[in-house]
């Protein structure tokens, strides 16, 4: 039985992690030396964090673009409130939908309740794809819109403390 | 067997979940049936190719932090500059053009909900536009990973 790590080790950990793990035989060993912990202890902070449920996965994260998938569509409708769980429900079992979220909206600027995000590598067969959908579910007379990436100024992982100096104080 | 059925199988095996256990990278080539050694090398052609971002835990900012998904209106000549001072923060992960009146789009993550409006109020002083501000309130999917093969 290893002892928990303290809350500053715990923070730096959670900064290491969300830089990545290193291609190491033994990576968690690595990152122990660099917060100043054995390497068991590591491990049992993970476990327990996974079993808190903090984390979504653990695996490879992935560059969508850099793989070919620069076809990127955020699909936003606008869903009436008393659907939205029925409808959302039905959408984030679709294979193709890879996020599925209720967000508020904030009239009179934007209408748009349910996000969806569509990744492919072919504009057009998204948007055939997203069409599909919308007929599949009797959505197409709702008010909807299809917001297609154009640019990626920036893709890392979330980062839950802030490191370093920020821009401007 | 060829890197590329290598990477493949990596990506299909392990975007979901990998071994939380001393020598990870060890145990993914047993369930692959390749060397600990082909593994690593694999992983690190992919992250030189950039399609490898990292390995490791994605966090749920809901649970274990703040979110927010932000998005500018920004005049087209402003937009590369706005964009810029975004991607500066720390606390944005993603930060996308997109095709639409709101053009600039990105999440925001940061350890409680005062941080982010911070950040948010900071960014509308700077530049004289007004941040949407779309924290998620339920997710009907968080699956972050996609399928190589059936995508369109």
């Amino acid at each position: 039985m290893s002892c928990p790590l303290d809350s500053t080790q715990r923070l730096a950990l959670r900064r290491l992690l969300e830089s990545g793990l290193p291609l190491l035989p033994r990576p968690y060993q690595a990152l122990a030396q660099q917060i100043g912990a054995q390497e068991q202890q590591v491990l049992a902070q993970l476990d327990q964090w996974q079993q808190q449920g903090l984390f979504r996965r653990l695996g490879l994260v992935l560059n969508h673009r850099a793989l070919g998938f620069t076809a990127n569509a955020m699909l936003v409708l606008d869903i009436p409130d008393a659907l939205i769980d029925e409808v959302g429900q039905r959408l984030g079992r679709e294979p193709q939908v890879s996020l599925c979220y209720q967000r508020p909206r904030r009239l009179p600027q934007w209408r748009y309740n349910l996000f969806c995000m569509v990744h492919g590598r072919q504009r057009e067969r998204v948007e055939a794809q997203i069409a599909g959908l919308l007929e599949r579910h009797q959505l197409s007379d709702l008010p909807y819109q299809l917001l297609f990436s154009t640019q990626a100024f920036k893709q890392c992982g979330g980062r839950f403390a802030p490191v370093g100096a920020r821009p401007h104080g | 067997m060829p890197l590329l059925a290598l990477e493949q199988r990596l990506i299909e095996r392990f975007q979901h979940g990998m071994p939380i256990c001393a020598e990870p990278y060890l145990e993914m080539a047993q369930v692959l049936d390749c060397s600990e050694a082909q593994v690593i090398a694999c992983l690190q052609q992919m992250a030189e190719r950039g399609s490898l971002s990292r390995i490791g835990p994605v966090f749920d900012h809901h649970r274990a932090g703040a979110s927010t998904l932000a998005a500018l209106a920004v005049p087209a000549e402003r937009l590369q500059q706005v964009a810029e001072r975004v991607s500066q923060y720390p606390e944005v992960n993603h930060n996308y053009a997109r095709e639409h009146h709101y053009n600039l789009w990105f999440v925001l993550t940061g350890p409680d909900r005062p941080h982010l409006q911070r950040v948010l109020d900071e960014l509308e002083a700077d530049t004289g536009l007004t941040p949407l501000d779309l924290p998620m309130l339920t997710a009907y999917r968080i699956d972050l990973g996609f399928a190589l093969g059936d995508a369109p």
